[in-house]
């Protein structure tokens, strides 16, 4: 049994180690993605072989605060040469953050032969691993996506607030003063893009980077994660969890941790989040 | 912008000739690499580091220090605890380089919104405001002692 299978996780293949990512850096079935929340990193150097998919350039809308379309995302599998057949295999900055949130954009598409490299960037580099600053270029593929379904992982303002309503939980993985509102009333400080602090109310607080393990960025095992998500704060894993922070980036590493590695089969991720939430006339807010 | 210190101006309409993102990527990390002549040296600091001097919302936990020079400008220094935190290094060496020892006065004018100049529009909003807080680290160190 591998390391990552003795963990207790309910899907631990959607995890790949370091050493599984150096073994296939030439399998033509696997397209290596980085996805950072720093623009500098890919460029300073990178796994041999991976692409980067950016978060502003390839995975948003350029006009709209919306997700790329069925249109949109044919064009970038088709740029990073990946078919419907390749396994997507994501590794970024900030204890693979990013990483989940491209995951999460891909899983919209239904592109579920997606894993993420546990520990990420910064294990990969801690363990002395080869970077490269070529950038790869790959042949064009055909790709047929389904269109964009929004209605099974992705949670908006309106559901939001019916949840609040039924009383069901919700997960603030912002950081304690983001989730207290202490924040915004910092002298100096930059605005959180909110007219308003505080949080949802019911939400509770679990900052997202609980799930990982400071030290080299892998995800904590099943016991440890249970133990923060149902010991300390009461969920289920028959749930039905909203998990969000500022604009859905850090919850969507805590909708991974959930989903994947615990099995939960309802949780969904809040991408209008706290810039929205924040901004909205008349909804409820929390201190 | 015309109060800025003369080299944040050029460096800024460096930036601003550069269309192409892959070489704005290129020369941030040129400057990035020069970090270590920017970082807090020991007699300044050492870690733990006080909470006063770190940069709120910066992820990459940035730290920023002021001294004072005997000409009444400031010398600043830096960290960025996240090693790979590339984007806040070269912001942080940018502003080392272009306002220590420069005219109060100037420094203290400086916008948020060279982020943009420097790094580019598509930056996102989580980067843009940390690197944002260590500008106003920056020209709130100047402003804190023009009163």
């Amino acid at each position: 049994m591998s390391e990552i299978a003795s963990r207790g996780y309910v899907n631990p293949d959607v995890l790949v180690s370091t050493e599984w990512v150096a073994a296939h850096l030439n399998d033509p079935s696997i397209r290596i993605i980085e996805s950072n929340e720093d623009p500098l990193l890919y460029p300073s150097g990178h796994i041999p072989g991976a692409v980067q998919v950016d978060w502003t350039n390839d995975l948003n809308d350029p006009l709209r605060r919306d997700y790329l379309d069925k249109g949109g995302f044919e064009a970038l599998m088709s740029r990073i040469g990946a078919t419907n057949d390749t396994t997507v295999v994501f590794y970024g900055d900030k204890n693979n953050w990013w990483a989940c949130y491209a995951f999460w954009v891909f899983q919209l598409f239904g592109h579920s032969k997606a894993k993420i490299v546990d520990g990420g960037r910064l294990k990969w580099e801690q363990e002395g691993r080869e970077l490269t600053r070529e950038v790869p270029s790959y042949p064009a593929t055909r790709y047929t996506a389904q269109e964009r379904d929004d209605s099974r992982i992705r949670a908006f303002r309106d559901q939001v607030l019916a949840h609040v309503n039924a009383g069901l939980p919700l997960v603030d993985v912002r950081s304690p003063d983001e989730y207290s509102g202490k924040l915004l009333h910092m002298a100096n400080y930059p605005q959180e893009g909110a007219l308003r602090g505080g949080h949802i109310p019911g939400a509770k607080s679990v900052p997202w980077a609980r799930a990982a393990n400071p030290e080299n960025g892998t995800f904590k095992d099943a016991a440890q994660l249970r133990a923060i998500y149902e010991g300390e704060m009461g969920l289920k894993a028959d749930d039905d969890v909203v998990a969000y922070c500022r604009i859905g980036e850090r919850s969507s590493h805590t909708w991974f941790v959930l989903t994947y590695l615990l099995g939960y089969k309802h949780v969904r991720n809040y991408d209008g989040s706290w810039t929205e939430w924040g901004n909205s006339v008349g909804v409820p807010i929390e201190k | 912008m015309t109060a800025y210190p003369d080299k944040l101006r050029e460096i800024i309409d460096d930036f601003a000739q550069i269309t192409d993102r892959n070489e704005r990527a290129e020369y941030l990390i040129e400057i990035a690499d020069r970090f270590p002549a920017s970082r807090v040296p020991a007699e300044i600091a050492t870690k733990p580091y006080a909470e006063e001097h770190r940069v709120p919302a910066c992820e990459s936990e940035a730290f920023v220090w002021a001294q004072e020079n005997a000409n009444g400008t400031l010398k600043y220094y830096f960290d960025v605890l996240n090693p790979q935190g590339l984007s806040a290094m070269a912001i942080s060496v940018i502003l080392d380089e272009t306002c220590s020892g420069q005219p109060l006065e100037q420094v203290a004018t400086i916008d948020t919104s060279i982020v943009f100049s420097l790094f580019g529009r598509e930056i996102s909003m989580g980067k843009g405001q940390g690197l944002m807080g260590i500008v106003t680290m920056v020209q709130g160190e100047a402003r804190r002692r023009l009163k």
